[in-house]
Order: structure tokens, then C-alpha cells, then sequence
């Protein structure tokens, strides 16, 4: 498996990152690095083995289905780059 | 008293309770000692303020009540990664500028309230994503220990590099850390000083910046085993705000530091011994063994077979887990937002705003793992890793089937190395470092980094020591022991 620079560009995208097209190839050659010492894993028989989903065998916990929190639009505006009458604002989206 | 800073937490608990000092006078003794190391760049966000209206809270308090908690009034470095309200969190990164939490973590929230005094928040690496802190927006935190004369700046590990460093230069009696991969065990060896991983579940996740959700654990950076002991203890506990912390009773710790090994089994893992391995580091090791067989345990050849990918399973699932986590940073709702030209829409704004905000460690891993996850691949690697990790715990569950009480093997691969030797290498030579530390994030096991040698050069070599699940007691002890027979006293010598 190899990856080249368009294919670096769509991953770039699907993460929304902007990757300058003159940086590419090198980004390209560097996942081909990585995804090399990963293709490692193709040698290990996982045949009928399950893919972990928790490290330690726990149930989540329940609990009631109220509301625990809430009501502290300030603080959760606090940080916002750019917030206007009490909503994040963000640059237009429909046309 | 003299030199205070220079105190573990176990002298200073000590101290404050006979009334030989004060938290207050301690923590002058580290603010001094912060103040004249800004050349290690170890604290990177000073609250001098808040430290001393802890302090003298905790005076108040010690005087109040003789069964105070052991952490009252000492005096601790935080990691940048652990939000903390009101005072910057970035993670060590630019695209957490300016962010101010407004809650508390609850590892910093639990510390605070059995009395811990906070001095600054730690340098680190990006998003935790290192093994040297080169990858910090603070710029590198530089080793305390120095190759005997030369003056080469050394990296103190990472991610929890300033941290490590902090711990070693005595500007703090201890310190908070975070390992996904090694990031406490590796900087603790690097910098000749003890740092524990509990158990997954052990110490919340709520509130620390989240990289690889499945595998973060917080654990403490101390000076001695006793001291991350007394840490640990006050670290965890079950919190409701995070699914996957254990509800379990937290035992004393400190209580159970016997050090009495006569019997154990301990295990020495044949895969560890790796093509190319420093002769030191398997000197070392060599000299681990004897002393633990000499405290009166049993060594026993073990094996684990699917060692060698772990690292390649890491590398699958941490990128992918981050790529998740890191969705979030979009210039929305904190932190940094680029500047938008003319008729930029919503998708430029995140492009450009994780382009800028994101160093280029951080950038590769999202985008392996946004490559992991999707659509056509998510099978052939992410499930496969997941296959592998399972495979990985196993390797773990049938030794301690067979009686092994804990494992032992070397920290890391090497002592520490110069900042910036390692620029022109591919991100793989990098990713090595954690050879011996990522096995153990993956099956979910404690395990602790103890200083037990130095290598030709005057510079410090960890052993780290592997437990069962939840018994970080029986681990500590262990270590004790270990530390005992090692018997490591040399610190670095001040140049800063």
C-alpha cells in the first residue's frame, strides 16, 4: 500500500487541515513511512479473535435520565474566539 | 531548614506535621527555585498567587486538624494537560492559546482538596504526542542532567518532559504526569526519578485534554517510590463524570510499602531483549535482576509473544483515537480561530484554523488516523490493531495466570538523548522510545518507572517494573524494594 500525493490530499481534507499542495509529496512519503511500520501487524494470525473494545471487562454504569447539569451559558461561552448574543458566531454557512 | 525545595513529600509531610516548616515556607522554596531555572523552561504558566493562598490555607488547615491528608501543603507541579479553572490549559499547544478553563479536572480537583499547593503548569508535548517535549509551543524543556562536562542540552523525555524535569531540579516536591504511551515512565528515566501509570481506571480522565481516550492514565512524578505512593493515593478515586473510572475503594498505599519481595515471582520477558540494544541498558538490567533476587524473589523466564507489535498496534489506534478527539479544536468553541480572508466560508475556517493551531507531530497523527478510519481501511488496520491489542493483554493475562507477581524490564531503550539529534530521523526512530512502555497502556496494566543506575556518562537509567491489574499496592512494594537494593542518590548539578 502506498500513498501518493493525491491521496495525501484527501486525507488532508477528510481532516480539515489545509496542507499546502508543495508540501504533498513529503507528507505522502512520511505516512508511507509510518503505514510501513504498521503493515507489521499483517503478520499476526488474529483469526477468531475478538477486536478489543475496553482494557478492563466493566459494565458502564446507569443512572437516571434527568438533568444534572445545565444553565451556564456564560461559562460555556466564555472561551469562544467569536460569541455574540449568547451563541457561538461562525462565518456563513448557507448561501 | 534549609534547601526545602529540595525536600520529597514524605520528608516535607513530615516536617510540616513536627512543625519544622511551613507550606507556606515551602512553597517560597520552590518559587525561588522556579524563578532562577527558567533555562530548563520546565513551568510555563507561574501562579505564584494561587500558590500562596493554597499555602496558607494549608497552614490554616494543618493547624486545625492533625489527621490533615498527606498532600496538605505540598507543594506540586501540574502538567499543562490537566485543566485547571481559570489558569491557562493549553496542552502545549497553539491551538489552545489563551484557553482558560472554567472547571477543574478532577485528578487536580482531588489533589487540591486534600490540600496539594499548585506552583504552574508543566511543559509538554503537544497534545502529549512526543517522546522528547520538542513538539511543545512553550519550546523544548532542557534536562536538568547534563553527559559529565559536556554541555549539550539533553531532552528530560516526554510528553511529560517538563514535568520530569521540574522533579529532578528540585523547583518542585512532585509533580502530576500522563502516559498513553511511556509519556511518564520514559521522562521519569530520562531524568532519574520514580513515575507510576496505575491501572486504566484508576486516576479520572475527566478533564485532562484527551488524546487516546482508551489508553490516557494520570499518574504522579516523584522523587521516591513512598512519595508516588502517597500521590497515587490522593490521584484517584471513582468519579462519576468519567464511564470508565473503576469504582473501587482506594487502598493506602503508602501502608503497603513492605518492600518485602521473598517469594514473589517476578518476570523476565524474553522479548524485551532487543537486536541492537545498548550494552548499558542490558547491563542494567542484568543488575535489576540480581538485586531483586537478592531481596528474595524468584526470577522466572516468561514470554510475550505478540511484544513486538505493540508498538505498530499503538501506532494504529492512538492516531485513530486522537484523530476522534481532536475533532473537536475548530476554532468554535475555544481557542485559536485563524483570520478569515474575504468570502471564507465554515470549512476554510477549520482548515485553516487546524493548519495553524496544530504543530506538525500533531497534524501527522490525525491525518493516520483519519486515514485508519476510513472507509476501506478501517478493517484491514484499525480492527486489525484492536485484534492485536487483544492479543497484546492476553500475552499479559496467561503469565499472571501462571503465578508471575510482577514483571521486570528495562524503562527505555537508551539514556537521554540531545535535543534536536533526532530531528533528521523518520517519525518511526522516534516512536522506539516507548518499545518497552506502550505494551503496557495497551493491556491496561500499571506500571512504574524506578531510577536504578547511570550510564558511562554520569547520566540516569530507569528499570521499570510491571503489575496485575488494580494492584498498584503490591507493585509499589515491589518497587520499594527495587529502589532500596538500587539504593540511587545522585542528582544533577546545578548549571542552570
Amino acid at each position: 500500500m502506498s500513498i501518493d500525493p493525491s491521496t495525501a490530499a484527501r486525507v488532508a481534507k477528510l481532516a480539515r487541515i489545509r496542507v499546502e499542495p508543495d508540501a504533498l509529496p513529503a507528507l505522502a512519503q512520511e505516512f508511507n513511512t509510518i503505514l510501513g511500520f504498521i503493515e507489521q501487524l499483517e503478520e499476526v494470525d488474529v483469526e477468531g479473535v475478538e477486536p478489543m473494545t475496553s482494557v478492563t471487562p466493566q459494565r458502564l454504569k446507569r443512572r437516571e435520565d434527568v438533568v444534572t447539569d445545565g444553565d451556564q451559558q456564560d461559562k460555556v461561552l466564555a472561551n469562544a474566539p467569536d460569541a455574540r448574543e449568547g451563541f457561538f458566531a461562525v462565518p456563513k454557512v448557507v448561501e | 531548614m534549609s534547601d526545602l525545595n529540595k525536600l520529597g513529600l514524605a520528608e516535607a509531610r513530615d516536617a510540616l506535621r513536627s512543625g519544622k516548616t511551613s507550606s507556606k515556607e515551602l512553597t517560597q522554596a520552590c518559587l525561588s527555585a522556579i524563578e532562577g531555572a527558567g533555562a530548563l523552561n520546565a513551568f510555563v504558566h507561574h501562579t505564584p498567587e494561587i500558590a500562596l493562598a493554597q499555602a496558607d490555607a494549608a497552614d490554616a488547615r494543618l493547624k486545625a486538624d492533625k489527621d490533615a491528608p498527606a498532600m496538605c501543603g505540598l507543594p506540586i507541579g501540574i502538567k499543562d494537560l490537566f485543566c485547571t479553572k481559570g489558569v491557562p490549559s493549553q496542552a502545549g499547544s497553539r491551538i489552545l492559546e489563551g484557553f482558560k478553563p472554567e472547571y477543574e479536572s478532577t485528578v487536580s480537583q482531588n489533589l487540591f482538596d486534600a490540600g496539594s499547593v499548585m506552583l504552574g503548569k508543566l511543559n509538554m508535548d503537544e497534545f502529549a504526542m512526543g517522546s522528547s517535549n520538542e513538539t511543545s509551543v512553550y519550546g523544548n524543556a532542557v534536562n536538568p542532567w547534563r553527559r559529565g562536562n559536556e554541555d549539550t542540552a539533553l531532552t528530560p523525555g516526554g510528553s511529560s518532559g517538563g514535568s520530569a524535569a521540574a522533579v529532578a531540579a528540585d523547583l518542585c516536591l512532585a509533580a502530576t504526569g500522563t502516559d498513553t504511551g511511556g509519556s511518564i515512565r520514559q521522562p521519569a528515566a530520562f531524568t532519574g526519578i520514580t513515575g507510576i501509570k496505575p491501572t486504566y481506571g484508576r486516576c479520572s480522565r475527566w478533564g485532562i485534554v484527551a488524546f487516546a481516550s482508551s489508553l490516557d492514565q494520570a499518574g504522579p512524578m516523584t522523587k521516591s517510590v513512598r512519595d508516588a505512593a502517597i500521590m497515587l493515593e490522593a490521584m484517584c478515586g471513582h468519579d462519576a463524570k468519567d464511564s470508565t473510572s473503576a469504582d473501587l475503594a482506594v487502598p493506602n498505599f503508602e501502608a503497603a510499602l513492605t518492600g518485602d519481595v521473598r517469594g514473589k515471582k517476578v518476570g523476565i520477558p524474553k522479548e524485551y531483549r532487543m537486536d541492537g540494544m545498548p550494552e548499558e541498558i542490558e547491563t542494567l538490567w542484568q543488575d535489576g535482576i540480581a538485586m531483586m533476587k537478592d531481596a528474595g524473589a524468584e526470577m522466572v523466564d516468561i514470554s510475550l509473544p505478540h511484544t513486538k507489535y505493540a508498538l505498530p498496534a499503538y501506532y494504529v489506534i492512538a492516531p485513530a483515537e486522537a484523530s476522534s478527539n481532536l475533532a473537536r479544536y475548530d476554532g468554535v468553541r475555544y481557542g485559536h480561530r485563524a483570520r478569515l480572508e474575504q468570502g471564507d466560508g465554515i470549512t476554510e475556517m477549520y482548515e485553516k484554523t487546524r493548519a495553524e493551531g496544530f504543530g506538525p507531530e500533531v497534524q501527522r497523527r490525525v491525518m493516520i488516523g483519519t486515514y485508519v478510519l476510513s472507509a476501506g481501511f478501517y478493517d484491514a488496520y484499525y480492527n486489525r490493531a484492536r485484534r492485536v491489542r487483544t492479543l497484546i493483554k492476553k500475552d499479559f493475562e496467561d503469565v499472571f495466570a501462571q503465578g508471575i507477581d510482577c514483571i521486570l524490564t528495562p524503562a527505555t531503550p537508551s539514556a537521554a538523548f540531545g535535543l534536536g539529534e533526532m530531528t533528521d530521523a523518520d517519525p518511526v526512530q522516534m516512536y522506539l522510545n516507548d518499545v518497552f512502555t506502550v505494551t503496557v497502556n495497551l493491556a491496561g496494566l500499571p506500571g512504574i518507572a524506578v531510577p536504578t543506575g547511570q550510564d558511562r556518562k554520569g547520566l540516569p537509567l530507569g528499570l521499570q517494573l510491571i503489575g496485575r491489574p488494580w494492584e498498584e499496592a503490591d507493585l509499589l512494594s515491589s518497587a520499594y524494594a527495587l529502589e532500596q537494593a538500587a539504593g540511587f542518590v545522585a542528582k544533577p548539578d546545578k548549571w542552570w
